[in-house]
């Protein structure tokens, strides 16, 4: 069976004044489904470098990636939103949650913009809020929710289209150690009970040993990679 | 694309989150749509004001006027020598098929006395035809016929100023009245036309036949003649053949030689009243234009509202990028949220329009007219300033790179 992700010889290149800076100097990869897979890295190793390319948000220099079947290369800007509505889901370190609008309206953003009628939309929602644990927080606005939930919402928001992978961005970053602890659980499980594949960025040892395969970059290039 | 009702909301509720700054961009608009619909109903109340004299005046009339001449070497004016006849007045509506009806008229300023009561006015003395020209209406009683001219009776219409000065209250129906000391009995009272395109009442005015009017008032001198003939064309585009045929018959009636100076002239109203017409139509285009200006600067206060707003929300707009938002909903998103302050700017400026042209002409008793379609105008008007000028701020926000967004702080 076709990997969930095959990444062959992937290069990006930052023009930077005169200079270029090689962010990625040549990655290949493969991840199966239902890998939970922790990258780790020092900063400037092109481990965000290579999230971005990985969630779409940015095109590889030269190099080939491919998600579920379908390629990033030569897609439009549209093409490309849709394909992060549908494939992927993102967490990151900010929360990144709409101030302003309540809980279960962030999590239907996704849907919004993927054309699901409203009211399967906070069916949808509902059952993302349950699956963190949130159900009895729906109306409330960011502001009144703390750190650990606020990334909750922000994972309800990024499961609600059930999506094939998901992407973590540094997701305990901004979190103390017991609600770090509570978020990877919600990881581990949703990675057990659902089968999705959860690629996550972090740079805390005990963070990564959440995931069950490692990857370490360093100066662009995969240097490390085990399977706990 | 998301559902534009979606899209309604979310934009509704990113223009309440700034109140304050909403409304103030709003009034930008509010006062431009609001000077727009009070300009053009200033103008287009003058408009009407002088179409509706010109109108009073009777549609496609030419005036022949009878002559000027040169006796002793004075040249004296137009129509103060009568060289006109009753026949060239029946020749030109015999001979010339452009014509649709004739008043020939002599006329002079006579002393009117009712009782103990006097005024002085003009009287006409003229065929039945001249109200149904002129667009006279009856107020009561009836207009002199043909039996009337035969017979040259003495009767007299009168207009509504000669009636207030002389009756007061009384009906002047059937009452007698004299001008130049000959007795006239009243037969019909004349609806009001106000002022002329130049200013004149045309209500001081009494008609009397033709025929009364040259054997007992005015016609003693010069039996037969008349001073004026007024024509009524068909329709407006024979005017100037018929201005040319009349110049033509009466020239040749007249026995003029080619070298000769023409001894009447013919003259064309409406031409006259339609340049009256044009410059109130310059008037209240001037004044429409000033007012759009004002609706452009309020257009560029959403602009830049607009600028703001999304340089504020770039870190929202790279979360909804990075979800699944396409180019066009981030553009619609942000082009409803300008829709949305200029229409409403754009209702409430047809209120503050109304209410400002309702004020302004009670105060200054400017005659007004509110269109519909200038109403329409105006409100489409406020929308597409507010598409226009909320494309280039939408357009950017849809461009916007979601990681830099993301990362924006």
């Amino acid at each position: 069976m076709e990997p969930l992700i095959r990444i062959k010889d992937l290069v990006k290149v930052y023009p930077l004044g005169e200079m270029e800076v090689q962010a990625l100097r040549g990655v290949s990869l493969s991840i199966e489904r239902s890998e939970f897979v922790a990258i780790m890295g020092a900063s400037g190793s092109g481990k965000s470098t290579f999230m971005n390319i990985l969630g779409f948000l940015d095109h590889p220099t030269t190099g080939e990636y491919i998600l579920d079947g379908r390629s990033g290369a030569n897609l439009s800007r549209d093409e490309l939103a849709e394909i992060r509505n549908q494939k992927i889901g993102f967490v990151f370190q900010g929360f990144n949650l709409l101030s302003r609008t309540s809980a279960l309206e962030n999590v239907q953003l996704p849907l919004i913009y993927g054309q699901i009628p409203s009211k399967k939309r906070k069916e949808m929602a509902q059952q993302a809020l349950s699956a963190v644990g949130l159900e009895g927080r729906a109306h409330h606005h960011p502001s009144q929710l703390s750190g650990g939930e606020q990334q909750r919402v922000a994972i309800a928001r990024a499961l609600v289209n059930r999506p094939p992978i998901l992407l973590a961005d540094e997701p305990t970053g901004n979190l103390d150690s017991k609600t770090s602890g509570e978020i990877m659980a919600i990881f581990q499980r949703l990675n057990d009970e659902t089968g999705i594949t959860i690629v996550m960025i972090t740079h805390e040892q005990d963070i990564a040993a959440y995931g069950k395969r490692k990857i370490l970059f360093k100066d662009g290039r995969i240097v490390e990679d085990s399977i706990s | 694309m998301m559902a534009l009702f979606a899209s309604l909301r979310i934009a509704l509720r990113a223009l309440l989150v700034n109140k304050m700054r909403s409304a103030l961009t709003m009034l930008g608009i509010i006062i431009g749509v609001g000077a727009v619909i009070a300009m053009i109903a200033v103008g287009s109340g003058a408009k009407k004001r002088i179409a509706d004299q010109i109108a009073s005046m009777g549609s496609n009339i030419l005036i022949v006027l009878s002559g000027s001449s040169t006796s002793g070497g004075m040249r004296w004016g137009s129509g103060t020598v009568p060289t006109l006849t009753v026949e060239d007045s029946k020749a030109i509506l015999s001979e010339i098929p452009g014509v649709k009806d004739i008043a020939p008229q002599i006329s002079g300023v006579a002393q009117i006395i009712y009782g103990n009561q006097n005024w002085s006015t003009v009287v006409y003395g003229t065929v039945p035809e001249m109200l149904s020209i002129r667009e006279w209406t009856l107020n009561a009683g009836r207009n002199f016929m043909q039996q009337d001219l035969d017979g040259a009776t003495k009767v007299c219409v009168l207009g509504k100023t000669v009636v207030d000065n002389l009756f007061g209250g009384i009906d002047p129906i059937g009452q007698i009245v004299r001008i130049k000391k000959v007795p006239f009995t009243v037969i019909g009272v004349l609806n009001s036309k106000g002022q002329s395109a130049w200013g004149t009442d045309q209500d001081d005015i009494i008609f009397v036949p033709l025929s009364t009017a040259q054997k007992r008032l005015f016609g003693m001198q010069f039996p037969g003649m008349v001073r004026v003939i007024t024509v009524q064309a068909r329709d407006p585009e024979v005017m100037k053949t018929v201005e040319g045929q009349i110049t033509e018959l009466l020239r040749q009636r007249h026995r003029l030689q080619p070298a000769q100076e023409n001894d009447f002239s013919v003259r064309n109203l409406t031409e006259v009243a339609s340049s009256a017409e044009e410059s109130a139509k310059v008037m209240s285009l001037l004044l429409g234009a000033i007012a759009s200006i004002s609706l452009i600067v309020g257009g560029i206060g959403i602009m830049n509202i607009m600028l703001v707003s999304v340089t504020e929300r770039t870190r929202e707009i790279g979360i909804r990028i990075a979800v699944g938002a396409k180019g066009k909903d981030i553009l619609l998103q942000f082009l409803i949220e300008s829709l949305v302050l200029s229409l409403v700017g754009g209702i409430l400026g047809i209120g503050v329009g109304i209410a400002g042209t309702l004020i302004l002409s009670s105060f200054t008793q400017w005659p007004t007219l509110f269109s519909v379609q200038a109403i329409l105008l105006a409100f489409l008007f406020s929308g597409s300033v507010g598409v226009f000028f909320g494309f280039y701020p939408a357009r950017k926000a849809s461009l916007l790179n979601p990681i830099e967004a993301l990362r924006y702080e």
